[in-house]
């Protein structure tokens, strides 16, 4: 059986965050990075929200990353995100049959932004969710949250991150359902219903 | 004084804008409240503080709950213990020679960059995508939002990456990025840098950050680079000048080692 290791050696001290700032735009998203599912799968799903600043404005320079299992729970270890075409240098898009777990999008400036990618399915003792990482200007190291997708899994009571919240705080971390298998979630940097950040040690 | 500085006055800063001096004190109490809790036996934080008020841009985008904790231990199957793969279809050979992405070759001083990826372990981080963007020798983005003015480099866009070799390693051609002037008060300026991203074995230690060239004189004055208020760690986002790694007559070479934070699925390997 796999374990932790008990006596770590000395730590190498970490490359410190700094903010990703105003100009990633040419830089990080590429076409089809919020388009996850591959083409007309059944378990296609759409997640979609704003990015909120502590002042209720929206934050048109933000960056979200999607990580996040297939419908079995199962996380892919393939790649073909970001298909470079090596005839132009541009990109190809993704093949639209395989799935890769990963989207990327940036807030248009309106601070929204929309995902295509699989239901995820539970794992382990969680209720299902995909992992979220949050960029932008003006945060000088990322943020980790997760979007809890309400479905048919039993284990939304059971869920040890969603199980330990206080009901007010657990609310931020549950996408709201709306017709046609979409899915609203909004991320609030700062204030009342700030969102709930996640620090993994 | 020297014949240059008296030659070109010191702009006021228009009424109600923050000057450089007033970030400086900002700076200081923010430097001498971490060196104080340092004496008293905090821990050294590697990471910058999201609230850090001199770099202005954060005073709205920083929670203010603190953030809840993941034992990852305790929980094997989150899925932040893996990562997203990369592989050979989203990196072409051109996207580590940024001077070769043109009809013509860029203007500026020539370098390249390179070193390891490693996890807190001292582990090669393999097979991994690097990202990279920056502004070109004069100090300006092809971003259209960028117009501040400096003149585009019709050979140059500034986007590179990289998949990390067996052993973490990784290596790019490009120029030198010009420094270049922002809002955050009046008569800002950030010392020339290079943008990166990386992913690790686990989504726990996804990184963003900035790299920068030894001996920038603009170091003090810039909030971003201070928002890192442990002296040793920003030094770590420092590159190192390697003349073993210049190329005659062709390049200077700058060494930069990166280690990925955050707990990775780091199993026990057979015989440890
Ligand atoms: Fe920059």
């Amino acid at each position: 059986m796999s374990t932790r290791t008990p006596h770590a050696p000395v730590p190498h001290a970490p490359t410190p965050s700094h903010t990703i700032g105003p100009f990633y735009g040419y830089a990080l998203p590429f076409p089809g990075g919020p388009e996850a599912a591959p083409y007309a799968h059944p378990d296609t799903v759409t997640v979609h929200g704003r990015v909120l600043d502590g002042a209720g404005a929206p934050v048109p320079d933000a960056l979200l990353e999607f990580w996040g299992p297939d419908a079995d729970g199962q996380l892919p270890q393939q790649g073909g995100s970001l298909r470079r075409d090596p005839v132009t240098g541009g990109f190809l898009g993704r093949n639209g049959v395989d799935f890769t777990g990963f989207a990327r999008v940036a807030t248009d400036a309106d601070g929204h932004w929309a995902i295509r990618t699989l239901r995820p399915g539970a794992r382990g003792p969680h209720a299902p969710y995909l992992s979220v990482c949050v960029f932008a200007r003006g945060l000088t190291h990322h943020l980790f949250t997760r979007v809890y997708v309400p479905g048919d899994s039993p284990a939304t009571g059971t869920d040890p991150l969603l199980a330990a919240l206080p009901p007010e705080r657990r609310a931020t971390l549950l996408a709201t359902a709306e017709p046609h298998a979409t899915y609203r979630f909004d991320l609030r940097l700062q204030g009342p219903d700030e969102t709930v950040f996640l620090e993994f040690s | 004084m020297s014949e240059s500085t008296r030659t070109v006055p010191r702009q006021p800063a228009p009424a109600g804008e923050l000057t450089q001096a007033d970030i400086d004190r900002r700076m200081a109490r923010e430097r001498e409240a971490y060196e104080k809790g340092l004496a008293e036996g905090a821990e050294p934080s590697h990471h910058p503080r999201r609230d850090y008020a001199p770099y202005r841009s954060s005073a709205l985008r920083h929670p203010t709950q603190p953030p809840v904790a993941v034992d990852t231990r305790l929980d094997p199957e989150a899925a932040e213990l893996s990562s997203p793969a990369f592989g050979d279809t989203d990196v072409t050979e051109l996207d580590s020679d940024l001077t070769r992405q043109h009809q013509g070759e860029p203007l500026g001083e020539r370098i390249t960059v390179s070193g390891r990826l490693l996890d807190r372990e001292g582990r090669p981080v393999r097979g991994q995508l690097i990202e990279l963007w920056q502004a070109n020798a004069s100090g300006r983005y092809a971003h259209q939002r960028d117009q501040h003015p400096a003149p585009l480099d019709p050979n140059f866009t500034g986007v590179g990456r990289v998949l990390t070799g067996d052993d973490g390693s990784y290596a790019f051609t490009t120029i030198k990025p010009g420094a270049y002037p922002w809002r955050n008060h009046a008569n800002a300026w950030r010392p020339a840098h290079i943008h990166f991203s990386l992913f690790g074995s686990a989504f726990t230690q996804r990184l963003v950050t900035q790299m920068y060239f030894p001996g920038d004189p603009l170091f003090a004055y810039d909030p971003i680079l201070q928002s890192v208020t442990d002296e040793a760690a920003r030094a770590r986002l420092v590159a190192a000048y390697d003349h073993d790694l210049s190329r005659p007559e062709r390049s200077l070479g700058y060494r930069w080692d990166i280690v990925l934070d955050g707990p990775a699925a780091t199993w026990i390997e057979e015989g440890r």
